[in-house]
């Protein structure tokens, strides 16, 4: 049932980005555009030139473009810059991986500090100790040499005497 | 190593912050120095082909910053076709640089406007960093050599007397 319930999540999520490539808004294209003067994204700058692209977008919509071709259109004006996100292709896909990259090199250096520590940790604690043999388990009292334990029993005997 | 990398990376960012294309240019033009104007190739916004600040060596430049949505590029064009045709005998180039436009916007405001000197266009603003550029429009001077000379002249030529003066100053330090 949970299964389901994500698989049909799952399908509304890409019918609305199909949507959006073929029929899109002005909104769905303008927070992923920049204006060129003022480096905001379309929706959130009214310069001239912002307000210039967003006729521009409009017309384009009304003319049936996809959400691709109007975006290849202001890249062709403007250059790449203009774009919110990186193209995912060549250099740029640095910007993408790179993070990612970080992330995992990170888990890495963790999962390997924890597996040095827990071994460092085992390593401390030898295997056959006898927890009984002390108050402490883990630091077990050393055998006497006969001859000291009968020196000490002897000298104890006498301070209590 | 992470502590390096993350050391590297900020080095990076302060190199990148305090080496700002176009600001050595600037900085230069303001102490008075006459620094290599920024070379350019860029495709012609009025004719085919396009046109290379190296092929006018030997000439004096007036280049100009300009896009059609800004008003004060318009209030000035005037000026700067009265200035080419007055002295293209000497020699004199006016460059127009359009610079975060459409290109069929800009051919209709050279056009409305009676724009004959060369236009090209500066697509992606590459050569507006170079430059250093603060807005739209901008004007520089480069003298026979290629070389910068006088104050760029930041805003509409004829938006305050002292901008005006500052042009023509600049056009005849590259007359001379």
């Amino acid at each position: 049932m949970r299964l389901l319930a994500v698989a049909l999540a799952g399908l509304a999520l890409a019918a609305a980005a199909a949507a959006s490539e073929e029929r899109p808004t002005p909104a769905d294209i303008e927070d992923e555009v920049l204006c060129p003067t003022c480096e905001t994204t379309l929706d959130q700058s009214d310069s001239p030139i912002a307000q210039r692209m967003k006729t521009f977008i409009r017309a384009r919509i009304a003319a049936g473009d996809t959400k691709t071709e109007i975006k290849a259109k202001l890249v062709d004006e403007f250059g790449e810059r203009i774009l919110a996100s990186p193209p995912r292709e060549g250099f740029n896909l640095l910007a993408w991986w790179l993070p990612i990259a970080a992330v995992v090199a990170g888990a890495v250096a963790l999962a390997l500090l924890t597996w040095r520590w827990s071994r460092t940790r085992a390593s401390g604690d030898p295997e056959g100790s006898d927890p009984s043999s002390g108050p402490e388990g883990s630091d077990p009292a050393p055998d006497l040499d006969p001859e000291l334990e009968r020196r000490l029993d002897e000298e104890l005997a006498r301070f209590e005497a | 190593l992470a502590v390096a990398l993350v050391a590297a990376l900020l080095g990076l960012l302060a190199w990148r912050l305090t080496h700002e294309e176009g600001g050595e240019v600037r900085a230069a033009l303001e102490r008075g120095e006459r620094p290599a104007a920024p070379e350019f190739t860029l495709p012609r916004l009025d004719a085919d082909g396009e046109l290379s600040l190296a092929s006018l060596r030997g000439k004096p430049v007036i280049v100009n910053f300009w896009a059609s949505w800004c008003a004060p590029c318009e209030d000035e064009a005037p000026l700067l076709e009265a200035a080419w045709r007055e002295h293209r005998d000497e020699g004199l180039v006016v460059v127009g640089i359009d610079y975060d436009d459409f290109r069929t916007d800009a051919r209709r405001f050279a056009e409305k406007n009676g724009m004959t000197y060369p236009l090209v266009y500066d697509r992606g603003g590459d050569m507006a960093k170079r430059y250093g550029l603060k807005g739209v429009p901008e004007t520089f001077f480069v003298d026979r050599e290629g070389r910068l000379v006088g104050e760029p002249v930041v805003g509409g030529i004829d938006a305050r007397e002292e901008l005006r003066e500052r042009f023509e100053a600049g056009l005849a330090a590259i007359l001379s």
